[in-house]
C-alpha cells in the first residue's frame, strides 16, 4: 500500500505545460467558467474526513466519555477520555489517542491508551485489543461502536485476549487479588514488579 | 521490428474499425473518421507496474498514439520476473521513464510520455486534458483520490469534463475490471465495502499466543520494534530494519517452537505483499485495454460496469451492474454553487441555510478541507468551534471555496461551493 499520498501539496508538474496551447487556454476557459475563476486550486473535503465529520455528530457519549481535539481543525486526530462509573475501573481517568488516516472507513481509527496501565486488554506500550479495531472492523461500523467497545474493555475486561498476559491470568486465576492489583495500578503503585501511572481522579 | 511496414502492423484493427457489426451503434461512423479519433484520444495509464506494462503494450497495439503514463515508483529487482518492459540495468530507474521509452522504442508512431511522481502531484487541468483515464493500481487511497478528483471536475453544462475511468486491480488468481463514467454509474467510493478487508489476526494472538511463523513475524513488527526500537520509524525498504524484525522474529518462533519463519516471509508480512501472478495481470489488463478502445472507437458497447475474474480453480467470471450509492459521500451529491454574502457572519449564514429552500439544513455542522467551521458535537468541538459563529465568511472561506456540510435529518451530506456576491 502506499501511504500519505493524501498528503501531498498539489503542485504544477512538468507535464501540465506540455499539452498543446490550443487545448490549455481551452481549459483555462472551462476552469473559469466553472468557478468564475476563484478558488479553483483549493482542496476539496476528503471522503475520510466528512464520514468523521458525520461520525461525530452520531455519537452518544454519556457522562463517562469526553473528547478533545489538541486541533479543532483536524477532526482526524483527537483523545477520548473514559471515566468508568462502575466496576473495577470506577475512579480511574483513561486517555485514548485515536488516529484515523485518509483511507478511513476502508482502515479502522488507530487507537492506543497514552497512560501505562494495567489492563488484561491493553499492552504497556498502550496497545489495545479489540476485535472491532482490528480484525472484525468493517465501514460500515462508525466511531460510536469503537468508543462503546473501548468504554466495554473496562465493565468487562476480558482474559480470554490477553495483551498483557500477567493481568489475564490474575483476572482468571484469582479475580479478587486482579480487583486488587487494579486498585493498587490506578494508584501509582507496583504489580509484579511494573509501576504503573497514577490515573486516580 | 523496423522491417515491417507500419502500416501492416495495423490491418486487422483498421478492418474492425471499417465495419459494421451486430452490436455497434446505428449512428457509428466507421472508417477513417473513427481510426483517426482513436489515434488522437489522448489516454492517461496510472500505475507503470504489473498492470500497467501490460495496459501501454496493449494500448501501444490498439492503435492509440497519444499515451501518457504515471507512476512514482521505481524498478526493483522483485518487479522482473512480470512486468516486462524493464531490464536487470533499469533497477532503481523510475518505472514510467523506462516503461514509456520501451514501448515508444518497439511500436513506431507511438507518444508516451511520462510523469514521475503522485497522482496527487497533478490539478484538475492536468486530467482535463485526457479522453480517458485507465488504472492499473495497487492502493485504495490512489483509486478514491483518482475517482473523487474525476467526479468533482464534472460540470454538467460541459460533456468534455465527463472523463470515463476504467480500472483493473488483481490479487493472486483474482482480479477484476469496471468502468466509470463520474456521476452517473457506480463509483469507487460506492463500491468501496465490496473491498475484502486486508485480513488481520488478533492483536492478543500475535502477543500471548503465536501459532503460525507469521505471527511472529507480525510480534517482531508490531510489538518488540515499537518496545525496542519506539523512537525510529520502521521503513520496510531499509535491508537492516527488516534484518532487524527477522531476527527477532525467529527468536520468537523458537521460544513457541513454531518454525518457517524466512527472510522472505518477514518482507511478505511488513509489506503485506500479495503474490502477483503475470497471467492474471495479463487477462485483466486485456480486459480493461479492450474498454478503452470500445469507448474510445465507439465501435461496440462498453462494459456496464463490472467484471470480477476468478481464475483459483479453471476459470469463473461474473458482469454485473453495480449499483450507484444514493448516499455516496463521493458521487451522491455533487457540490452545489452557492451565492453568499461574504460579510454575513457564519452564524447568520447557518441560520440562512435553514430557511433556504434548497438546503432546509437545521442543525448543520460544517468545514472546509482545512477548517472546522462549526461542528456541534461533541461539546468540546462545539466550544472550540462557536467562536467562528461571530466570524464572516470572509475571514474563513475563500471565495469559490468548497464547504461540506452534515445534518442528521439527512443520511447524507452536502457540499456547497460558496461564490461571494
Amino acid at each position: 500500500m502506499v501511504d500519505g499520498m493524501y498528503g501531498a501539496q498539489p503542485s504544477p508538474g512538468p507535464n501540465t505545460k506540455k499539452c498543446s496551447p490550443t487545448v490549455q487556454k481551452q481549459q483555462q476557459q472551462q476552469a473559469e467558467n466553472a468557478d468564475g475563476g476563484a478558488g479553483k486550486k483549493k482542496k476539496k473535503v476528503t471522503a475520510a474526513q466528512l464520514r468523521v465529520q458525520r461520525d461525530l455528530q452520531e455519537l452518544t457519549l454519556g457522562s463517562t466519555m469526553k473528547m478533545s481535539f489538541p486541533n479543532p481543525d483536524d477532526i482526524l486526530n483527537f483523545t477520548l477520555t473514559i471515566e468508568p462509573d462502575e466496576g473495577m475501573y470506577k475512579g480511574g481517568v483513561f486517555h485514548f489517542s485515536f488516529a484515523v488516516n485518509q483511507n478511513f472507513p476502508h482502515d479502522p481509527p488507530k487507537v492506543k491508551c497514552t497512560q501505562k496501565i494495567y489492563h488484561p486488554n491493553i499492552d504497556l506500550e498502550g496497545n489495545v485489543c479489540l476485535n472491532i479495531l482490528r480484525e472484525d472492523w468493517k465501514p460500515v461500523l462508525n466511531l460510536n461502536a469503537v468508543i462503546v467497545g473501548m468504554q466495554f474493555l473496562f465493565l468487562e475486561p476480558n482474559a480470554s485476549d490477553p495483551l498483557n498476559k500477567e493481568a489475564a491470568d490474575d483476572l482468571r486465576t484469582n479475580r479478587d487479588a486482579f480487583k486488587r492489583n487494579v486498585r493498587s495500578s490506578m494508584a501509582g503503585g507496583s504489580v509484579r514488579s511494573v509501576s504503573y501511572e497514577r490515573v486516580l481522579r | 521490428m523496423s522491417t515491417i511496414d507500419p502500416q501492416a502492423r495495423w490491418t486487422y484493427l483498421y478492418k474492425a474499425l471499417s465495419k459494421n457489426g451486430p452490436l455497434t451503434d446505428e449512428d457509428w461512423e466507421f472508417g477513417p473518421e473513427t481510426i483517426a479519433t482513436l489515434e488522437s484520444s489522448k489516454i492517461l495509464v496510472i500505475g507503470a507496474g504489473g498492470l500497467g506494462c501490460e495496459i501501454l503494450k496493449n494500448l501501444a497495439l490498439s492503435g492509440f498514439k497519444d499515451i501518457h503514463v504515471i507512476d512514482m515508483d521505481t524498478i526493483d529487482i522483485s518487479n522482473l520476473n512480470r512486468q516486462f518492459l524493464f531490464r536487470q540495468a533499469d533497477i532503481g530507474k523510475p518505472k514510467a521513464e523506462v516503461a514509456a521509452a520501451f514501448v515508444e522504442k518497439r511500436v513506431k508512431g507511438v507518444k508516451i510520455t511520462p510523469y514521475v511522481g503522485k497522482i496527487q502531484d497533478k490539478d484538475e487541468d492536468y486530467y482535463m486534458q485526457f479522453k480517458i483515464i485507465i488504472c492499473g493500481l495497487d492502493s485504495i487511497e490512489a483509486r478514491r483520490w483518482i475517482n473523487s478528483t474525476l467526479i468533482a471536475m464534472v460540470d454538467m453544462e460541459n460533456p468534455e469534463s465527463l472523463k470515463p475511468l476504467v480500472d483493473g486491480g488483481t490479487e493472486g488468481f483474482k482480479g477484476q475490471s469496471r468502468v466509470i463514467l463520474p456521476t452517473l454509474s457506480s463509483c469507487i467510493e460506492c463500491q468501496l465495502d465490496m473491498h475484502a478487508p486486508r485480513p488481520a489476526v488478533p492483536l492478543c494472538t500475535i502477543a500471548t499466543i503465536p501459532r503460525q511463523p507469521q505471527h511472529c513475524i507480525e510480534w517482531a513488527y508490531q510489538i518488540a520494534w515499537q518496545e525496542k526500537r519506539k523512537d525510529e520509524p520502521f521503513d520496510s525498504d531499509d535491508l537492516e530494519h527488516i534484518s532487524w524484525v527477522y531476527n527477532a522474529a525467529l527468536e520468537r518462533g523458537e521460544q513457541f517452537h513454531i518454525h518457517g519463519v524466512t527472510f522472505q516471509m518477514t518482507q511478505g508480512v511488513v509489506k503485506n505483499i500479495i503474490p502477483a501472478i503475470a497471467s492474471t495481470n495479463a487477462v485483466i489488463a486485456a480486459s480493461t485495454t479492450s474498454e478503452v478502445l470500445k469507448i474510445a472507437a465507439s465501435c461496440n458497447p462498453y462494459l456496464d460496469n463490472y467484471m470480477m475474474y476468478a481464475g483459483e480453480e479453471g476459470v469463473y467470471t461474473y458482469t454485473f451492474q453495480a449499483e450507484k450509492k444514493s448516499d455516496c459521500p463521493v458521487c451522491g451529491n455533487l457540490a452545489r454553487k452557492m451565492e453568499v454574502d461574504p460579510n454575513v457572519t457564519l452564524g447568520d449564514f447557518i441560520e440562512s441555510l435553514g430557511e433556504r429552500a434548497e438546503a432546509q439544513l437545521k442543525k448543520p455542522s460544517m468545514r472546509t478541507e482545512e477548517k472546522t467551521l462549526y461542528q456541534r458535537f461533541p461539546p468540546q468541538l462545539e466550544e472550540q468551534t462557536r467562536p467562528n459563529l461571530q466570524l464572516k465568511l470572509r475571514d474563513l472561506v475563500a471565495d469559490g471555496q468548497e464547504i461540506a456540510v452534515s445534518d442528521p435529518a439527512y443520511t447524507i451530506d452536502f457540499r456547497y461551493r460558496l461564490n461571494f456576491k
